[in-house]
């Protein structure tokens, strides 16, 4: 406990940055998952094809280098300047986006065709199909495994750490500079963690229960 | 192609498709190019920076960086197998003094970063990077295995081990005899995708120093000689890694499809899209209605 | 699975096809320090040495280095082989001890955070590499020496005339390896702020992002300053040379292990009265017009 109490200001301001990252990519990767998503489903076969290709290399490159890729390659590009975090972000985003497209295509799949079928018979265009009966519909589907997405990330922010933001991952250098016992210093780091992820865990399970007897 | 959300374009729908594709290739085109020319540009495709690539002992060193890279893998991945094995079978045992350690002790690994775990093992116990990066895998990614199989065999319908029971098996008869053979087909593709997961997972063993491939590139990139060449190095395993995952990839996939062709369990199928490897099942795919809290398919995503 | 251990046995080959390129190193190698001849003592004996015992029984050193830094321990990623400072004093105690240089001579690598570690378990006869003594690390291991005083200094782009000392970091990034001396030294001192302070594993990627222009200054000792200015194109970059601490640099050996630490202490002796020292100094360091005594070595 002393671990914790003494050094209470690396911890808070390490799982603040971790939830910072979190939250700004969460919503980042929500957005241009969402969007890769439309491409993935859209009519147009281009859109369908770069759609399924930023999907497959995303997916098949390990996280860690794509935080290479933006800590480290992007400056050298010389097309915008940005800071170790908002590489950091950049990344998360860029990563988590891709496995974001693919809950919510998934979750569009699983409504039946006739649905959609019986929305155009009556007159609604392609954004009507899709705002007012495919995603409603939808969500259900894709609301558990979203949480299980978001997990992934929340504890994918640690990989910063090793490209120069100090989050809850960085915890442990800053304990052995102090000469604290790292051992015990990480362990805290762990059990934050769980009760971090456990509460989420949990919800998902929980609406998947719900929904699971409602469909 | 008929979808869910349109049908069958007709001339006009084609001929808009046509424009709004046409747009679309043309803008992708541009994008690509311009950060093409951006790395042209800035110089990345100077041969300087490419030439320690036709130097010996640089293949060489690469090729056992790619070494230690599969045998983190190897070693994590019988690890996690094994461990996955001995925690589901804890957590579908009968006993609750099995069951529950289990559980708790599934829960709480696949809580926790993987990053933190090698951590814990390689900065808080002292052993050997390789161990520390074998271990976090093994323990990670053995969690999520062991609910994987758990929720596999949990997917059977009912009247399997009941009729098992029926002839007279006991338990471990009916799950050697009846239950394992099932659904590990069925879980086949869905394991194949977690060892993508833990194939690109090694790469973290970087942040405690196993000299693996991104650790070789790392190194490298900074070397002086050749113009500190990051981004060609950057290039050269991000293609190793992406073929190597996509060879798994496949490899999923193949298995999916074959699943898919099997008449024995039709309803077993797993999706055979591209890029549904990781293993996320159609919500009505692998689990089918029996035991929708816990289909193995949403797995894929956490296991990341 | 025998589908994916054939594509993985067919890319393996495929690999070890490619490795016939070229031998040797790039063109200009006229940055390459000179290496000091040695001559090798026989029929060294060494009692109650365990760490010496292993050695013999071995038939080889393993010794413990850095293999990024250029001037002090820099390994040639195209020919494998190390040079430097460093490199050439390990060589020195190699040779002394009665093993030959050329052969039986054992590197590896090791980064900073995994010093003691490493030493502790055994994994490594000695190691030489920029390793500062301190009394904490003395908890844990043995030094010799020093055998060179180095002290904390800035790197920063050459023409940035804004940074000439510690006192002008305020409001600048500055850059260092995770967990080392320098960093913490800044941070007690709060020469800039927490979030202007960037960390990673290695010094190499911190002048890789000084010459991006990620960070203003990347600050360790001034000897591995030297050695990185002195290999990138002349005028890129500028050490301060306003030292701002003393430290000594050690040779890390094994606890407890006192009749090595005295031998290896009487061999640095032995090499101050040879002008051993100081060829190795002019072979390597010296290149850059700096001059340096060899300290006092410290029998505690």
């Amino acid at each position: 406990m002393d671990v914790l109490l003494d050094n209470s200001d690396l911890y808070v301001r390490g799982f603040v940055t971790t939830l910072q990252l979190f939250a700004l990519s969460a919503v980042g990767s929500l957005v241009l998952g969402a969007f890769l998503a439309m491409l993935r489903v859209s009519p147009v076969p281009v859109f369908r094809s770069a759609g399924s290709l930023y999907v497959t290399v995303v997916r098949n490159t390990p996280l860690t280098l794509v935080f290479l890729f933006f800590a480290f390659a992007w400056n050298l590009l010389e097309i915008v300047r940005i800071s170790f975090f908002t590489a950091a972000v950049t990344a998360l985003t860029v990563y988590t986006a891709a496995f974001v497209c693919e809950v919510f295509r998934s979750g569009i799949n699983t409504v039946p065709v006739g649905q959609a079928e019986a929305a155009r018979a009556i007159g609604l265009t392609f954004g009507q199909t899709l705002g007012q009966i495919i995603l409603p519909q939808a969500t259900r589907s894709v609301f558990p495994p979203m949480v299980s997405t978001l997990i992934a990330l929340l504890k994918n922010t640690t990989i910063a750490a090793g490209f120069s933001v100090f989050e809850a991952g960085g915890i442990r250098q800053n304990l052995s500079e102090r000469g604290e016992p790292v051992l015990e210093g990480l362990l805290w780091v762990a059990a934050i963690f769980v009760l971090l992820v456990i509460p989420l865990t949990l919800l998902q399970r929980a609406l998947e229960k719900r929904w699971s007897v409602a469909r | 192609m008929s979808s869910v959300l349109f049908d069958v374009p007709g001339p006009r729908a084609r001929a808009r498709n046509r424009i709004l594709g046409v747009v679309g290739v043309a803008a992708l085109v541009a994008a690509v190019g311009y950060v093409l020319y951006r790395f042209y540009d800035t110089g990345q495709f100077d041969p300087r920076r490419w030439e320690w690539l036709l130097y010996k002992q640089v293949q060489l060193d690469l090729l056992q960086a790619f070494q230690f890279t599969m045998q983190a893998f190897a070693l994590g991945a019988v690890g996690a197998l094994l461990f996955g094995a001995v925690f589901a079978a804890g957590r579908l045992s009968e006993h609750a003094w099995l069951r529950v350690p289990a559980t708790v002790v599934v829960e709480f690994f696949r809580a926790i970063p993987l990053v933190i775990l090698m951590f814990v093992f390689y900065f808080g116990t002292g052993v050997s990077s390789l161990v520390a990066v074998v271990v976090g895998l093994t323990l990670y990614n053995g969690s999520v295995l062991a609910e994987v199989f758990r929720a596999g065999v949990l997917a059977l319908p009912k009247g399997q081990s009941e009729a098992a029971y029926a002839i007279g098996m006991r338990k471990t008869q009916a799950m050697t005899n009846v239950l394992l053979p099932q659904s590990l087909r069925a879980m086949l593709p869905t394991i194949v995708s977690q060892l993508v997961v833990l194939l690109k997972d090694t790469s973290l063993g970087f942040l405690i120093t196993y000299n693996e491939l991104l650790r070789y590139a790392r190194v490298m990139g900074s070397d002086p000689n050749f113009g500190r060449p990051q981004i060609p190095t950057a290039i050269v395993v991000a293609i190793i890694y992406i073929a190597l995952c996509l060879l798994l990839s496949w490899l999923a996939n193949y298995l999916g499809r074959r699943q898919q062709r099997s008449k024995l369990r039709p309803e077993a199928a797993m999706p055979a899209a591209t890029g549904k490897a990781d293993g996320e099942a159609e919500p009505d795919g692998l689990a089918g209605p029996t035991a929708p809290g816990d289909r193995p398919g949403k797995l894929g995503a956490v296991g990341d | 699975m025998r589908n994916r251990s054939l594509a993985a046995s067919l890319l393996v080959g495929a690999l070890a096809l490619t490795a016939c390129g070229r031998e040797g190193g790039p063109a200009d190698e006229n940055a390459e320090p000179d290496s000091v001849e040695q001559s090798v003592q026989a029929d060294v004996e060494l009692e109650g040495s365990p760490t010496f015992d292993r050695m013999t029984e071995r038939g080889n050193v393993i010794i413990g280095v850095k293999d990024d830094q250029p001037g002090l321990g820099y390994r040639d990623p195209t020919t494998d082989e190390y040079s430097g400072f460093d490199i050439e004093i390990a060589r020195l105690i190699a040779a002394q001890l009665g093993f030959d240089p050329a052969s039986d001579i054992e590197y590896k690598p090791i980064a900073s955070a995994a010093r003691e570690q490493e030493i502790a378990n055994g994994n490594i006869d000695y190691y030489v590499g920029t390793y500062t003594i301190n009394d904490g690390r003395k908890e844990q291991i043995d030094f010799a020496g020093p055998y060179y005083i180095a002290g904390q200094d800035l790197l920063v782009r050459g023409d940035d005339d804004s940074i000439n000392g510690p006192e002008d970091l305020e409001g600048k990034k500055v850059c260092s390896a995770q967990g080392s001396t320098p960093i913490q030294r800044v941070r007690e001192e709060g020469l800039t702020e927490e979030s202007n302070i960037v960390e990673f594993q290695g010094y190499s990627d911190c002048v890789t992002q000084l010459l991006q222009g990620s960070v203003d200054a990347v600050t360790t000792d001034d000897a591995i300053l030297l050695g990185y200015a002195s290999v990138e194109e002349e005028g890129s970059l500028r050490v301060v040379g306003e030292t701002f601490s003393d430290e000594p640099y050690g040779i890390g050996l094994p606890k407890g292990d006192d009749a090595l630490r005295e031998r290896v202490n009487d061999i640095l002796d032995e090499a101050r009265d040879n002008g051993g020292w100081q060829e190795i100094y002019d072979a390597t360091l010296g290149k850059s017009g700096n001059e340096a005594e060899q300290p006092e070595v410290d029998r505690y």
